[in-house]
Formats: C-alpha cells, sequence, structure tokens
C-alpha cells in the first residue's frame, strides 16, 4: 500500500535497530515516554520492542483517549441515554470504556440506551438532522486531535439552526498532560520514573505544532522528538533521542516533518479557539485533577453544551482499589505490575481503561506482548 | 361484467408486494408464497414431496455406509446485499463450508426462513433466486423448509437459517484437535474480503476498486484436496473472527503454539487499505469462501499445487508453522521484523479514535 508500506519496511527497521544499538552508550540505560497511544499501538503491534536495545525504557505515557476518560464522565453519558432517552453518538472504542455499576455504554446499548458508533462528527450532526424530534447528544473525547471536527461541528449546528444537537464534551489538553507527569513527585523529586525523553504526538502536534513543547525541553531539561505512528518514525525518534540525550541536549526536534510544522494548524486552532476556553479543572483518569487541563464550550454556544441543556452534575467515581491504571498511566508502573492485570482484567471485562482500547497500555500488553512475561 | 377465468389464482406480486402476516398464517397465502416462490427455485424431488419432513436415501461414500455430519448456521448479515452476493447465497456456501471442512461430502441442506412483515416479496425472490444458484453449483439440494413471519420491527428483513447434512467416510477426521508441532499453516487465498465488502458497504465508504466479498462453497476445493491423499490435519473456513481466530481456536484445541509470518500472509492492497481506513486488522476480519489448512510439513507442496489447480485456491500459499508452546499463543513475526501475540478478540473491532 502505497504511503504507508514505507514506514514499514522491515529492512530499515533493521538498518535503524543497529544504529541505536551503536549509538547507545556503554553502561548508560535510557528511559523515554511516548506519549500518545498511537505510538504504544505501534510499538506493541509491530513488536518493536524486541528491536531496541535492553537499556533502551520505553514507558507508556497517557495519550490515549479512552484510557485518561474518569468514571463519572461516563456516568454522565449513560445517565443522558438511559434516562433522558437521548441518542448519544461516540467513537468506537469509548463503547467499552468501565462505568459504575458494572455499565460501559455497550451495556448500557444492552439495557436499551439509544447509542451510536459514529466515525465523525458529521455522522452524528446527520443523525441530528435525520432525527429532529430526538435530543442528539456528541459524547467528544480526546486530545486536540478530535477537538477540531467538534469544534466545527459546533458551528454547522449553530449556522443551520439545528436545536436538537448539543455536545458533552470531555476534551483534553496534552501539554497539561505532560505538566503534570514531569511535576510529579516520581519524576521531579524521588526520581522513582527515570525519563530521559519524550516521543511526542503526532496528531495531536499536526494541530498544536511542536512549538508548545519547546517550553518542556528548556524548562524540564528532556529532549522531545515529534514522531509519527507508523513503526519507522517511532524507532528513527528513539534514536534522535538517543543521540540527544548522548549530547547532552534538550531540544523538541520533529521527525515528522512531513504532517507538523512549528505553528500548527492555525485555521483548526482558530475554531476551537472560537467555540471553546479552558476549563478551570478537570478530572482525568490516572492524573485526578489536573487544573485547565480540558476545555469547555464557550457561552456563545451554551445552546450546544449537553452538560448546560441536560443541567448536568458531575460526581467523580474513584476507580477500582486494585487497578493500578493511575500509576501506569503515569509511567510509575508496567501493567503486568498491576496484581489483576491479566487475572480479574482481561479485554473481555476490564476493570480499569487501559485494558480498553488497543492504544491503551494494559490491552497492547495483553494482546500483543504477554507472552514476553511467560517464557 | 367480465369474463371470469376458472382455476385462476393472482400470482405474487413480486414488483410491488411485501411479506404480511398471512405469509407465515398456514393458510393459501401461505402456501402461494412457498410453491410460487421457494419451491420454484429451489425446487427439487425432496423438496417435492411436499412432507413435514424430507424422506432421504441412507448416505454412502463409494458405496459403503459412512458417519453422518451435521451443521447448522443462522444468517442475519446486514446489509442482505452486498458486492460479490447476498445473504441467499452466503447461507448456502456457509453451512455446505461447515460440513465440507469436516472432510464430510455435503449432501443436503435445510433452509428456515424468518420474514419481516413489510419485506418487499421482489427482494425475497432475489434472495431465493441467488440461494438456489449456489445450492445448484455447490451440487447440495434444499430438501426441506420452514417459514415465518414477525411483526414489523421485529427481525431485519430476512434471517436464515440452514443446517446441512453430509457423509463422512471411515478412518477420516479432520476435527481442530489434530495439529502437531512442526505442522504447516497454509491459506488458500487473500483474507478480509468478505468483512471489508460488509463494512464498506455499510459505512457507504467507496474505493476506486470495489471490494467484493469472496463468499463461496469450498466443497469442490476440499474434494480435489482430499484426493491427492495427503497428510491433512485439520481444515477450517476462517469466518467470524477471521483467520486469528480459527488459528486460537485450533491451538487452544490441539494443544500446541503457532508461528505466523505476517509477510506471507495474503491481504489484497485494497483490503488492507480499507482497513487502515476504518480501524480494523484484516486478520481479524471474516472470510466466507477462504480455507485454513493445517498439514504435515512434507505433504504442504503437493496440497499446494493441488489447491492452486482449483479456481478457489489459486493464491494459495503458506502463513506459517505449528509450534510446541504450553501456552498455546498464537504469535507472529511482524513484517517488521518484531514479534507479538496473534490473539483473540475481546469483542466486536472497534475503531481506535486517533
Amino acid at each position: 500500500m502505497k504511503y504507508v508500506d514505507e514506514f514499514r519496511d522491515g529492512e530499515l527497521a533493521q538498518n535503524l535497530a543497529r544504529s541505536i544499538a551503536a549509538t547507545v552508550e556503554a553502561g548508560r540505560n535510557y528511559s523515554f515516554m511516548e506519549f500518545c497511544g498511537g505510538h504504544t499501538h505501534a510499538i506493541s503491534r509491530y513488536g518493536l520492542s524486541e528491536l531496541l536495545p535492553p537499556t533502551v525504557r520505553m514507558v507508556h505515557g497517557p495519550g490515549c483517549p479512552v484510557c485518561v476518560l474518569p468514571i463519572g464522565r461516563v456516568d454522565l453519558a449513560i445517565r443522558l441515554t438511559l434516562e433522558q432517552g437521548v441518542i448519544l453518538c461516540t467513537y468506537g472504542d469509548t463503547l467499552r470504556v468501565p462505568a459504575s455499576d458494572g455499565l460501559s455504554l455497550m451495556k448500557a446499548k444492552a439495557r436499551g440506551g439509544d447509542i451510536r458508533m459514529v466515525y465523525s462528527t458529521t455522522d452524528a450532526l446527520q443523525i441530528a438532522r435525520d432525527n429532529p424530534g430526538r435530543e442528539v447528544v456528541f459524547f467528544a473525547i480526546g486530545f486536540e486531535t478530535t477537538t477540531p471536527p467538534t469544534a466545527v461541528a459546533i458551528q454547522l449546528a449553530a449556522a443551520e439552526g439545528l436545536k436538537n444537537f448539543t455536545v458533552l464534551c470531555c476534551h483534553v489538553l496534552t501539554p497539561a498532560a505532560i505538566s503534570n507527569i514531569l511535576e510529579s513527585p516520581e519524576v521531579r523529586q524521588w526520581g522513582t520514573v527515570p525519563l530521559d525523553g519524550f516521543i511526542g504526538p503526532a496528531h495531536v502536534s499536526t494541530v498544536i505544532g511542536s512549538r508548545p513543547y519547546e517550553f518542556f525541553a528548556e524548562e524540564y531539561r528532556k529532549p522531545v522528538v515529534i514522531a509519527g505512528f507508523e513503526p519507522l518514525d517511532v524507532m528513527q525518534a528513539i534514536l534522535m533521542l538517543v543521540r540527544q540525550v548522548n549530547e547532552g541536549r534538550a531540544e523538541v526536534e520533529n521527525e515528522f516533518a512531513r504532517a507538523v510544522t512549528r505553528d500548527g494548524n492555525l485555521k483548526a486552532q482558530d475554531r476551537v479557539a472560537e467555540v471553546f476556553e479552558l476549563r478551570r479543572e478537570f478530572e482525568w483518569r490516572g492524573l485526578s485533577v489536573v487544573p485547565y487541563s480540558a476545555l469547555r464550550i464557550r457561552a456563545k454556544y451554551a445552546g450546544f453544551d449537553a452538560e448546560r441543556r441536560f443541567k448536568l452534575d458531575y460526581r467523580s467515581v474513584p476507580d477500582n482499589k486494585a487497578c493500578e491504571c493511575g500509576a501506569i498511566l503515569r509511567g510509575v508502573k508496567r501493567p503486568q505490575d498491576c496484581k489483576i492485570f491479566g487475572t480479574v482484567c482481561t479485554p473481555e471485562n476490564p476493570i480499569g481503561s487501559c485494558m480498553v482500547s488497543s492504544e491503551g497500555a494494559c490491552a497492547a500488553h495483553y494482546s500483543y506482548g504477554r507472552y514476553k512475561d511467560m517464557h | 361484467m367480465g369474463e371470469v377465468k376458472r382455476g385462476y389464482v393472482r400470482p405474487l406480486d413480486l414488483k410491488h408486494g411485501c411479506v404480511d402476516l398471512t405469509h407465515g398464517s398456514g393458510g393459501r397465502s401461505m402456501v402461494q408464497l412457498i410453491s410460487e416462490l421457494f419451491a420454484k427455485y429451489l425446487g427439487n424431488e425432496y423438496l417435492g414431496q411436499g412432507n413435514d419432513g424430507a424422506v432421504l436415501p441412507a448416505p454412502t461414500f463409494n458405496g459403503r455406509p459412512g458417519r453422518i455430519v451435521m451443521a447448522t448456521d443462522s444468517h442475519v448479515v446486514s446489509p442482505l446485499f452486498f458486492p460479490g452476493g447476498d445473504i441467499g447465497c452466503l447461507s448456502v456456501h456457509g453451512t455446505v463450508n461447515d460440513v465440507a471442512v469436516m472432510g464430510a461430502t455435503p449432501l443436503y441442506l435445510a433452509a428456515g426462513f424468518i420474514l419481516e412483515e413489510g419485506f418487499p416479496l421482489g427482494d425475497l425472490a432475489r434472495i431465493v433466486e441467488s440461494m438456489a444458484a449456489a445450492a445448484k453449483e455447490a451440487g447440495v439440494p434444499v430438501v426441506t423448509g420452514d417459514t415465518k413471519v414477525v411483526e414489523r420491527g421485529k427481525g431485519d428483513g430476512v434471517f436464515i437459517t440452514t443446517t446441512g447434512v453430509g457423509v463422512l467416510p471411515d478412518g477420516l477426521d479432520l476435527g481442530g484437535s489434530r495439529a502437531r508441532p512442526g505442522d504447516v499453516i497454509l491459506v488458500s487465498g487473500s483474507l478480509g474480503d468478505h468483512g471489508v465488502a460488509i463494512m464498506s458497504k455499510r459505512e457507504n465508504l467507496t474505493f476506486e476498486a470495489t471490494i467484493e466479498s469472496d463468499t463461496a462453497a469450498l466443497n469442490g476445493l476440499i474434494a480435489a484436496m482430499l484426493a491427492t491423499g495427503a497428510g491433512l490435519r485439520c481444515l477450517r473456513d476462517p469466518t467470524r473472527g477471521g483467520l486469528a481466530a480459527t488459528l486460537n481456536e485450533i491451538a487452544g484445541q490441539s494443544g500446541v503454539g503457532m508461528m505466523l509470518y505476517e509477510k506471507a500472509i495474503p491481504v489484497k492492497p485494497v483490503v488492507a487499505a480499507a482497513c487502515e481506513f476504518l480501524g480494523l486488522d484484516p486478520l481479524y476480519v471474516a472470510n466466507e469462501g477462504k480455507l485454513v489448512v493445517i498439514c504435515n510439513a512434507l505433504d504442504a507442496e503437493l496440497l499446494l499445487n493441488a489447491m492452486r489447480a482449483h479456481p478457489l485456491g489459486r493464491d494459495a500459499c503458506f502463513i506459517g508453522d505449528v509450534i510446541a508452546d504450553d501456552h498455546h499463543f498464537v504469535q507472529m513475526t511482524t513484517a517488521f521484523g518484531g514479534k507479538r501475540i496473534v490473539d483473540w478478540l475481546a469483542g466486536d473491532q472497534l475503531p481506535r479514535i486517533c
């Protein structure tokens, strides 16, 4: 397949693997966090860790949209469909995120909730147009990648005067999450989580550009290499990170230059700024309440805000006590360090959100890599 | 007043007519539906007996009594018509294949229809006609059937359940528990065509080349393979859950592991592209006209030649090895050069967000 196979070439991968092996310094350990679930998925699906020297360790970050969605937010969506009878439109892998009372959107659907999987906000708008007598709510989740399409949907709905369309906005911000990890005591004070650099987001960076990461490189002295989601991108980024560490540099480098610029997509940023504003605080699964880390709909578009229209009242719900998703999302623990990993918590019956999407650290390790724990 | 023709019954209106509740009520309407539609297309000497059950000769294999193999499969596909087929031919192929992969010669089919009130009779005729053509091509007649009608909203147009009976010669066993370390894994052609054809129709996606379902009856191909006398261990048709589910099933039943080679697994470029687009993995996508073969390594070449000589096995190839593994993992050496598990799917494949 054109423009895809080129980035999955096995021979190039072997060359890169040799370069990485030749570049790492003896006696030195390297720990890099891939922020995005897309990178986690690529690493697991292509068996990339087998190509890395044992001294290079990849730590999975919190950039998996469904993983950071707290139970309370999914509960809001379920209440909307089961109690208020709305049509709830959602992206695919949100369906299985565990919520309160043993429910998930998938289970709520079986109990009669009208829940529809959509591929884009355009699908959700069409459902609203086709069902003028019903309230249609789009469950908007994700980082900066999925935010502009939500903004456009709200603007289109406003322009059309679509009265039955609202958005349950749960969009979150990447830089806030990175700050939170870098400020965590495990990284900053105790050093129990060694972090020598970041693989920066791919799709998120196409929107926000590479500029926002410059602060992290400068302030926290951590190299950042923005990389695409194909496996060769990830390998190349690792090589670039190893070089930065060896040379004592902490810069933002852009491996994904074919799609990411320093300023990003200004048009998309304008749309987002027009429709959304910062929330004072937002609860993340794993990172708890993080100030100014998420977006809400501006008063100008209040008519399209499901939280306002349905007077929703957010209630925080603690995670299952045995679940280590929080520590795993911060890079403090690995999936296999969790007591319930692969026993009580499996992709069939996820207890924690990291076991839901194949971008989640636990599901990726369970589905693609758990043979390594057993041999 | 005009002349009224004696003995005239107004035929079913296949152009504008719809299924209604009388078609399932046991009265004249039902008899008319059966005779003008089902019997017309599917008719044969057994169906023509018109009794509650078909009386069939005891099955034999090469003149000797064999064992009976029986399989049943319900078909609820949506959309009912898709590129490369429809629910009618699919319901024949699915069950014929389930019987044939046991090593048996499929002999007869039974078909049960659940029709939803309001379903256009013209569409029903197209479906039954396609079923008849598939049954004829496979050489397996539909010998008995049943029709029920449910109220509007209680079905999804048409559901079809087919049951197949075949005869298996004594001494032949192709069950899933026979794979042994050292055996090899073959497939009869490209993977994922059926599932992607259905998904792209459902999502209204169009590609430069149409993706057609591979739905086909495999009994002819299997007969040609058996005729070689090669050391076949097991056969499966990788339908729901795709290649991944089928191999995990066999690995579990046989108590072995497997190692696949991603580079060797045939996937059409257009199917691979559609999977990228829809966020699917072709290894988990359904096939309706493909075979997974586990055989003695020494006989692989013989079998591959026999398969490639048949139109449904033209692209047959080797994809992996059966290995010893106490955990019964199906693993894969990726085209990228790494290794990973090819696990069971938790439920449906759900597209990732970014």
